[in-house]
């Protein structure tokens, strides 16, 4: 019971300070999984996974996801269902305050120069916490780090085969005029049967 | 149709036909509020997109609060933002209780251990977008480098970076101002 109150307040406060959409979240969903022993690092990067594979924005699937499995953990498929439903109704609730506060002098707040000035500092800080948390999950799994951890530096400290994949999918989905539109789901599916198929 | 209903199921709808949210998500609402329904004229979309950016919270979220507002009051607001959440959270909870139950399978894992690579690449090309449009001059490089290295190496909490930002932003561009003049 005090998980799910909990699990609103946090997702109250991600959906209060994540600016810049759904990417946006992960910085807080990292350092959520880090503070309590709700989830993982490594079931975030499943989660991201599936949110970015399935309908609807990035941001309300994670905290659903997010939501199912705390609630999971504190027993059950019902505690499970409740939790999504809290997570994503946590994260909705400071917009839904904010933008009907916005929506009455919608012009003056675009206009704002207060506001604009903020958001000059805002874009490249939101761009720099999922840089930082970006870095962090690919070390993690590019590396052996408990190999590393007790001296070891051979080849096998580094996850060459997700690094080979890492490069490739880089330059298919930036450099290849016919491949970096698709959509991630496809890029997913195909990590998922080279991760199968080269068993990772 | 009841105007609560009819936007809790347009919004609904969009939710399930979004794929990834944000910019994807800007056609459909073209085709569904402007020309469709007739509840928003292009220009007035393409405003909510952009203060929906500059507004915390999701922008598929923010958007769709503005639309129902606009339309049907507060009310409308919430009612069109539930439904936007609503397919997510049906398709997620059903999802999850899959994945959670064919977890433990040997090939599962080895396909959400490729998974994890492309997320990582998702995540650098995620960062590489944003980079291009926040980074427009040289102390805007310098809080990128200084937020970075400062969340990688210490446990600060990201609200702290946030609200630090958005003062440095305006102490920033007042001195910019004073400059110039």
């Amino acid at each position: 019971m005090i998980v799910l109150l909990q699990l609103f307040y946090e997702f109250f406060k991600v959906g209060l300070f994540a600016v810049g959409g759904g990417m946006a979240t992960i910085p807080f969903l990292y350092d959520l999984a880090e503070r309590t022993s709700w989830f993982t690092q490594m079931d975030l990067m499943n989660m991201i996974a599936v949110s970015e594979s399935t309908p609807g924005p990035i941001g309300v699937n994670m905290a659903t996801y997010v939501g199912y499995v705390t609630g999971m953990n504190q027993g059950g498929i019902i505690s499970a269902v409740i939790g999504a439903l809290i997570a994503s109704l946590g994260l909705v609730t400071p917009s839904i305050i904010v933008i009907l506060i916005v929506a009455r002098f919608l012009k003056s707040f675009r206009d704002n120069k207060f506001v604009n000035a903020s958001f000059y500092g805002l874009r490249p800080t939101s761009a720099a916490l999922i840089a930082a948390a970006g870095l962090s999950v690919a070390i993690t799994n590019l590396l052996n780090l408990d190999l590393i951890k007790s001296g070891t530096f051979t080849i096998d400290a580094i996850n060459y085969k997700g690094l080979i994949l890492a490069v490739v999918l880089w330059i298919f989905t930036n450099k290849v005029k016919k491949t970096k539109g698709l959509h991630p789901i496809i890029f997913i599916i195909i990590s998922a049967i080279v991760g199968i198929v080269f068993s990772f | 149709m009841n105007i609560y209903l009819d936007l809790f199921l347009t919004f609904a709808k969009m939710g399930v036909m979004t794929f990834g949210g944000g910019y994807a998500m800007l056609p459909i609402l073209q085709r569904e509020i402007v020309q469709k329904k007739k509840w928003a004229s292009d220009e007035e979309i393409m405003d909510y997109f952009a203060i929906g950016q500059c507004t915390p919270g999701i922008i598929a979220v923010n958007t769709a609060t503005f639309i129902g507002q606009k339309t049907a009051g507060n009310l409308g607001g919430i009612v069109a933002t539930l439904g936007i959440v609503f397919p997510c959270f049906v398709i997620i909870s059903l999802l999850a209780g899959v994945i959670e139950t064919f977890s433990h399978l040997v090939f599962v894992q080895k396909a959400f251990a490729g998974i994890r690579i492309c997320v990582c690449v998702l995540i650098l090309n995620a960062v590489m977008k944003l980079f291009n449009k926040a980074i427009v001059d040289k102390p805007t490089l310098v809080i990128f480098i200084l937020v970075t290295i400062l969340a990688y190496f210490t446990a600060i909490n990201p609200i702290i970076f946030v609200v630090a930002a958005a003062i440095a932003g305006i102490v920033i561009q007042q001195l910019k101002g004073r400059e110039s003049k």
